[in-house]
């Protein structure tokens, strides 16, 4: 294999050579480059995000009519290095009687749920971190790690605001964890494997268009899990001053804000990897470079929707929120999910019959999906018809009983 | 290479850690962790001995996952159990909860 | 001593560590953030018995969904915020001879066992593995039944959880 094709291997076997020129066993070469593998992914990851807060406040800035940062640097786009300084030297306060190595534990906790996330996403047919064969439950497995660090920041900080914002902020992950999971069983039932890079490749038409239900309760459900807005109940500076982040300070905070970011743009990359096709995309199984920057395409389209949609739309409550999970979200994927597996294996029960061309086979499947879809679309439609809310119909004029009655005719004229 | 007895010896370990816990704790809440332990060192053997004598077969991992099950449905209901003792009786030490004692 | 025999002993000392700090901690809490890390060492040792679908099935399930059950637990549970006295009954040194009992009298069975030494033998198809599992538990001559059995179980344990700690209506 040359670079242009496998650019990772390349550089590895490179490296190993090297280093069996420098005298060192095969077995630690193998560890040693796992860890440097690991350690340039986790890198990635936050120079990702310097990118990522420079972007969101630009966005925000011209949605909301004002310029945004436009100082430091061309277009303001160093403006995330002074405000990192800025937390780094700010003082780490650490309230009294808080459990200091839970307290300690609970950032590091959450912002490595989000980097793990990270090591299966592909980048291109070849660049991928760990190619596993059970990748979408591994990303199942970090979400919940992340719900953990939560509850841990909330309790340890020995503050009552902080207890409440903890037990509410773990409802809603752990709440939203469950349509997540059921709408990522979806894109496994269609491309017949878990691992993320092969559903990469079967996605010859994306999956959005097989079944954007699906498509729709992932984002909402990513969403939710991130604390992003509307459902952003778990930071609402009027409500409950920080949430479970209260008592953090410095960089500790820092680590939070950071960990934040960096999952909403990682729920971009799932949702372009699972249902916008990932790296696909012209000539991109010969020049793997080409899939990575298909890939950033993509994950910045819904990046922007992302930022879209928290700069407009106002905070929900928790039990609107609670509401909207069990009451709508849950039986909606459940449903999906039993329509999706009949839908499929009736196709395959029915098409050895007919004689089609080879290549209409995927179009006749990604139709009969996406009518599946439609017509389940219409149905729950129909079902929230018929539990609208009824106007109040009025019944009598309201008299007005404080008025002072009406002047003879004569005082007028 | 790895012969099958230390994994064998690490899950009897850990499953006499667990009855300690088991016997030996005062609170309802450690007991029912102590439980968890044993049921995880049950899991370990079970895969152990599936992977060294019969990876072709299917019965190990099976009957694996209806432990995993098993042990999750036993905790929720444990806890729930124990959450509304301590509504009732406002203590949680397994020593005081001794109305049916003759 | 190879490089698997050596994250497999570091992987060993860290559990049976862990699980000896649930055991023996007087913090609540402290012992169900130690029993993440055993079951963490857990999903580890079945990463290294090529069961990497269990490692994941042991993340999601225990460290997501139970173990941040008990900390709940634990947090609904206490009127101090810190423990006072010791967290073990006055009989612990005889809970500690009956465990050790226990241990000695399994390994003594095993080491009379002829096959307990066997080393791993090689997997000829590990690719094929996941599908099998699938297929095994809801085909009707195979692990159907034990798998439909576990899920009237969990349904039956989830209605009866929320009856149970519900709160009743007045």
């Amino acid at each position: 294999m040359n670079f242009i094709s496998d650019p990772i291997t390349f550089i590895a076997n490179w490296l190993t050579n090297l280093m069996i020129g420098w005298g060192m066993s095969p077995d630690v070469i193998n560890v040693l480059l796992k860890f440097i593998g690991a350690f340039l992914l986790g890198t990635f990851g936050f120079a990702l995000v310097i990118f990522t807060i420079w972007l969101e406040r630009k966005l925000y800035g011209r949605i909301q009519d004002r310029i945004g940062p436009n100082r430091v640097g061309p277009w303001g786009i160093f403006q995330t290095f002074p405000d990192m300084i800025k937390i780094f030297t700010k003082e780490y306060i650490t309230p009294i009687g808080a459990d200091k190595i839970v307290y300690n534990l609970a950032p590091i906790l959450s912002v490595s749920a989000v980097l793990l996330t990270w090591a299966v996403i592909p980048f291109a047919p070849t660049i991928v971190g760990s190619d596993l064969n059970v990748g979408v439950i591994y990303l199942m497995a970090v979400g919940s790690i992340g719900a953990l660090g939560i509850i841990l920041a909330g309790w340890s900080s020995n503050n009552k605001y902080s207890l409440i914002g903890g037990f509410r902020a773990v409802a809603q992950v752990v709440s939203y964890e469950v349509p997540m999971i059921l709408a990522l069983l979806i894109p496994v039932l269609l491309g017949q494997t878990m691992g993320v890079n092969s559903l990469v490749y079967a996605q010859n038409i994306w999956f959005i268009f097989l079944s954007p239900i699906a498509a729709m309760i992932f984002f909402i459900s990513c969403l939710a899990e991130t604390g992003r807005a509307p459902f952003d109940l778990l930071e609402a500076e009027s409500e409950l001053v920080a949430g479970y982040q209260t008592e953090y300070s410095g960089l500790k905070f820092g680590m939070f804000y950071v960990g934040e970011f960096l999952h909403a743009f990682t729920i971009s990359a799932l949702m372009a990897t699972l249902f916008l096709g990932g790296w696909r995309g012209p000539w991109a199984e010969q020049v793997p470079i080409l899939g990575v920057f298909w890939f950033f395409i993509k994950a910045f389209i819904v990046y922007f929707f992302v930022v879209l949609i928290r700069i407009s739309m106002p905070r929900l409550r928790i039990d609107q929120m609670l509401n909207f999970n069990w009451k709508f979200l849950t039986p909606l994927a459940l449903v999906l999910l039993v329509v999706t597996a009949i839908v499929e294996k009736s196709f395959l029960l029915i098409t050895p019959g007919m004689n089609l061309s080879e290549t209409a086979l995927p179009w006749i499947r990604a139709g009969i999906h996406l009518f599946a879809n439609l017509i389940l679309i219409l149905i729950t439609i129909q079902i929230l018809k018929t539990h609208r809310v009824k106007e109040v119909r009025v019944v009598a004029k309201p008299r007005p009983v404080a008025v002072a009655p009406e002047p003879p005719a004569s005082v007028i004229s | 290479m790895i012969p099958l007895s230390w994994y064998l010896i690490f899950a009897a370990s850990l499953f006499c850690i667990g009855l300690y816990g088991v016997l030996v704790r005062k609170n309802a809440i450690a007991i029912l962790l102590g439980i968890e332990l044993m049921l995880n060192s049950v899991n370990i053997n079970l895969i152990a001995f599936w992977r060294y004598r019969d990876p072709e077969g299917i019965a190990g991992q099976a009957f694996a996952i209806i432990v995993f099950a098993v042990a999750a449905a036993e905790v929720a209901v444990g806890l729930a159990l124990i959450i509304s003792i301590y509504r009732r009786r406002a203590t949680v030490v397994a020593d005081d909860i001794n109305l049916m004692k003759w | 001593m190879s490089a698997e025999q050596i994250i497999f002993l570091i992987v060993a000392a860290v559990t049976l560590v862990a699980g000896l700090s649930v055991v023996t901690s007087r913090n609540l809490i402290h012992s169900a953030l130690w029993l993440i890390l055993t079951l963490a060492g857990i999903a580890v040792f079945y990463v290294l018995l090529d069961a990497g679908f269990f490692a994941v099935i042991q993340v999601v399930v225990y460290i997501g969904a139970i173990a941040i059950l008990f900390i709940f637990a634990v947090m609904l549970t206490r009127r101090v915020m810190q423990d006072s006295g010791s967290q073990s009954n006055s009989n612990w040194w005889l809970g500690a001879i009956i465990a050790l009992l226990l241990f000695v009298g399994i390994v003594l069975i095993f080491i009379n066992w002829q096959d307990f030494a066997t080393l791993q033998p090689e997997l000829t198809n590990s690719s094929g593995k996941l599908s099998e599992l699938g297929l095994a538990l809801v085909s009707p001559d195979q692990y159907v039944l034990p798998f439909e059995l576990a899920s009237v179980l969990l349904v039956a344990g989830m209605i009866g959880a929320i009856f149970v700690a519900g709160e009743k209506k007045r």
